[in-house]
């Protein structure tokens, strides 16, 4: 075929086009953040359930709180160590953002970097942010 | 206590099925040691329930717009209800419009003085049997077992078949984002986002932590809030000592409002 | 066979590439929506649906109508519509296709579209739509795809496309029956809340589709080399006649019930479309013009002098699918939120926003169909050697 030349050039910008991604990041992985606990939170020592839980499935306790709260009404949380909490994202001293009061320091750390943009806050108030 | 935590686990379980989070259910449900406490989900113990919550607006305790101004606006600050500009993007969940456009079925040319200038509330029925419900196709609108009526915004679509399902125009969409519009935020309820349906949820926030509706709180007795079921309730006592009227009841979805007059 | 459509002359191409300039512009102005909301529309609190859902209800009669060149051959082997069978269903494709765009555009978070799936409810009429819709579009896929590429290749289609065929059949009656079904099972508003809906829309549905069918058939015969054949066209005007006399006077029988029983929810949204009401009157010149526009399309349709002249066949072909489209993608779903349920009037009228992105969506449609018409023309060509 006298095609060849016109299809390998073609293959190669199909190539080097899809690699694009990793060339162009390549050398600059960024160091995995650490969440910024606020003080309060350091005070607890523990959030729910332990951290490494949490850090792996806090995303469905969320979803299972948010079924809960919207739909059954049920909104008190008993921990394995028999600990009641409030059930809520954002109302109250003792929701989640009560708490880990920094949605910047604390949510946003690790969902830059995994690029995951959830968007609870479209809705639920963050609280002002605070004097540094 | 019991039948919540199964629900719970039912829920945990279900969402560990589609998203495959298999470590959920290990902790949630790790079964077998029966020393080793389990996670469960609880309902508040102080939250108001009944069997089937209803309202009685008794309009004989309010004369004039200005009675009912501080209902609607607690309303309206307490559920961050935006005002919009444009009158096309509007929300309401509790607003007052006169006797013909409130029963329009009722209304005739001799219609006492009273009645016709005086202003009627009008809210969601949270009826018995929702045209809202049977159309929404993904039950981001719902009936809990309580009577109430609630619409879960987390899952709404935007498809607006709730809105034209109710007979009494009760649902609002938002057409645009609302923060910009509300003035003063409460932070402990949400706000909603651009494209999803709303409308009055009987304060089922407040219900949970044992408040009654803000809109009762705020009648000065006007409104009363009850269980529908239980024949010592105010409601009931209301209900069997006074002649009421409810909106449309010809279209057998049951309104769970009814007015004194 | 794809590649089929993309060898044409240069009138094509200048076709296509308008279609894609109006498409790429309309697809600006749907990401406007997206970013401002469903605000950019003059959809209102009172007027909850507007001109998305009526040119999508529209299009589920043309998706429909698109059954009447394939239900005769197969079920009675009327063996002139096997030239002009294929059309039929690649309308009906690209016309799906339009409806699926239509109900994307008119979410307020199409992203959750999937919700539908994802939490099923049969009790709710829009997961049948969805349902039956994408069963139609995939039946006249498959049935289309391989009636024509049986045609190239010089062979009888598989069997079991006959199966397909007669079950898409059934099926076109269907999609409009649950579309009707949407509205006319709400209480609370009169003017969808009637039995006849369900026949009405079917009725102008095999009125409007049949009728762009013939415009298309005449294009196809002046455009290329393909003639759909006199007595095929003949045949489909004689269709389009009888449904459109059986649209108004079905339109006559809720005429009759409404105004004799003299309901006053029922009435008031035919005295808004057709007289106004309190002032409001936005529509009534369009729905005068509609009524005007079937009847003379009648007149033309059923005296067999004017039929035969195909230019005058053309015209009322014309001016019937643009009654027939006022009639629904116009008046039916304003008309039924005028007045709202509270008896309060407030007015729609689309935007320009609006109007530009449903016209982006109707361009796709037909860049869809010409992509189609392209192919099954080409092969019909070369088929026969021309």
């Amino acid at each position: 075929m006298n095609d060849k030349n016109k299809i390998i050039t073609g293959l190669i910008i199909f190539v080097i086009f899809i690699t694009f991604p990793f060339w162009y990041n390549m050398g600059k992985a960024a160091p995995v953040p650490e969440p910024k606990l606020t003080e309060k939170a350091k005070l607890e020592k523990e959030c729910i359930e332990p951290k490494e839980f949490m850090k792996a499935e806090h995303m469905q306790i969320l979803d299972v709180w948010r079924e809960s709260v919207v739909r059954n009404a049920s909104r008190t949380y008993v921990s394995k160590t028999g600990k009641k909490f409030n059930m809520s994202l954002a109302s109250g001293d003792d929701s989640c953002i009560g708490c880990h009061s920094s949605k910047a320091d604390f949510c946003d750390k690790c969902h830059n970097y995994a690029s995951v943009r959830p968007y609870c806050w479209t809705c639920h108030i963050e609280p002002p942010k605070e004097k540094k | 206590m019991e039948n919540s935590r199964r629900s719970f686990l039912k829920i945990a379980g279900i969402s560990a099925l589609g998203f495959g989070t298999k470590p959920v259910l290990n902790a949630f449900a790790s079964g077998g040691n029966s020393e080793k406490h389990e996670a469960e989900i609880q309902k508040n113990p102080a939250a108001l329930k009944a069997k089937r919550w209803a309202m009685v607006i008794d309009t004989r305790k309010y004369k004039s717009e200005e009675d009912l101004k501080p209902i609607i606006e607690a309303c309206d600050k307490i559920h961050n209800i935006p005002k919009h500009t444009n009158k096309r993007h509007e929300i309401m969940w509790i607003w007052i419009d006169e006797f013909k456009y409130v029963f329009t079925n009722q209304e005739h040319e001799f219609v006492d003085d009273r009645v016709k200038h005086l202003p009627f509330l009008v809210l969601c029925n949270h009826c018995e049997k929702p045209a809202c419900v049977r159309a929404c196709p993904t039950k981001a609108t719902f009936k809990r077992d309580d009577g109430i009526v609630l619409m879960d915004f987390h899952r709404c679509i935007g498809c607006r078949f709730c809105m034209a399902a109710c007979p009494y125009g009760s649902r609002s969409f938002n057409f645009r984002d609302p923060r910009p519009f509300i003035k003063e935020e409460n932070k402990e309820f949400p706000t909603r986002m651009k494209g999803v349906v709303e409308k009055c949820n009987f304060c089922a926030e407040r219900l949970a932590v044992g408040k009654m509706p803000a809109c009762v709180e705020a009648s000065n007795g006007a409104m009363v809030a009850g269980d529908l079921y239980d024949p010592e309730s105010e409601i009931r006592k209301l209900l069997k000592n006074n002649y009421t009227i409810r909106r449309k009841p010809e279209l057998g979805a049951g309104p769970a409002i009814y007015y004194i007059v | 066979m794809l590649e089929l459509a993309i060898k044409g002359s240069k009138k094509y191409w200048v076709w296509i590439l308008s279609l894609l300039a109006v498409m790429s512009i309309a697809f600006c102005f749907w990401l406007w929506q997206l970013s401002f909301g469903l605000g950019i529309t003059g959809m209102s609190r009172d007027v909850s649906w507007g001109f998305y859902i009526a040119q999508f209800t529209f299009l589920v009669g043309v998706a429909a109508g698109g059954v009447m060149v394939v239900l005769p051959y197969y079920l009675h082997d009327y063996k002139a519509f096997g030239r002009i069978t294929i059309l039929g269903e690649f309308l009906a494709i690209a016309a799906v296709i339009m409806c699926l765009m239509f109900i994307i555009a008119d979410l307020g978070q199409p992203m959750r579209a999937l919700n539908v799936l994802l939490y099923p409810t049969p009790g709710s009429v829009l997961f049948w739509d969805m349902i039956v819709l994408n069963v139609y579009l995939l039946l006249n896929i498959i049935v289309g795809w391989n009636v024509i590429e049986a045609e190239r290749n010089n062979v009888h289609y598989p069997s079991w496309i006959k199966v397909l065929a007669i079950f898409s059949i059934i099926w076109a009656p269907a999609i409009h029956t649950v579309t009707a079904f949407l509205y006319c099972g709400l209480p609370g508003r009169g003017f969808w809340l009637t039995a006849i809906l369900a026949p009405r829309f079917l009725a102008s549905a095999f009125a409007a589709g049949p009728a762009l069918l013939i415009l298309l058939c005449l294009i196809i015969r002046r455009v290329t080399k393909f003639d759909p054949g006199r007595e095929q066209i003949q045949s489909l005007a004689k269709i389009v006649t009888y449904a459109i006399i059986i649209n108004v006077f079905f339109f006559l029988c809720e005429i009759f019930v409404v105004f004799y029983s003299r309901i006053p929810s029922h009435m008031s949204h035919i005295k808004y479309l057709f007289f106004g009401l309190h002032g409001h009157a936005a529509l009534v010149p369009w729905m005068w013009a509609s009524m005007a526009f079937m009847v003379i399309s009648i007149i033309l349709l059923a005296n067999p002098v004017t039929r035969k002249n195909e230019a005058v066949l053309a015209f009322a072909c014309v001016i019937l699918f643009i009654g027939t489209w006022i009639d629904k993608g116009l008046g039916m779903i304003s008309g039924g939120f005028v007045p709202n349920p509270l008896h309060h009037v407030t007015e729609y009228i689309p935007t320009l926003p609006e109007l530009v992105i449903a016209l982006g969506v109707w361009a796709t449609g037909f860049f869809v169909l010409t992509l189609l018409f392209k192919i099954a023309v080409t092969v019909k060509e070369e088929v026969s050697g021309v």
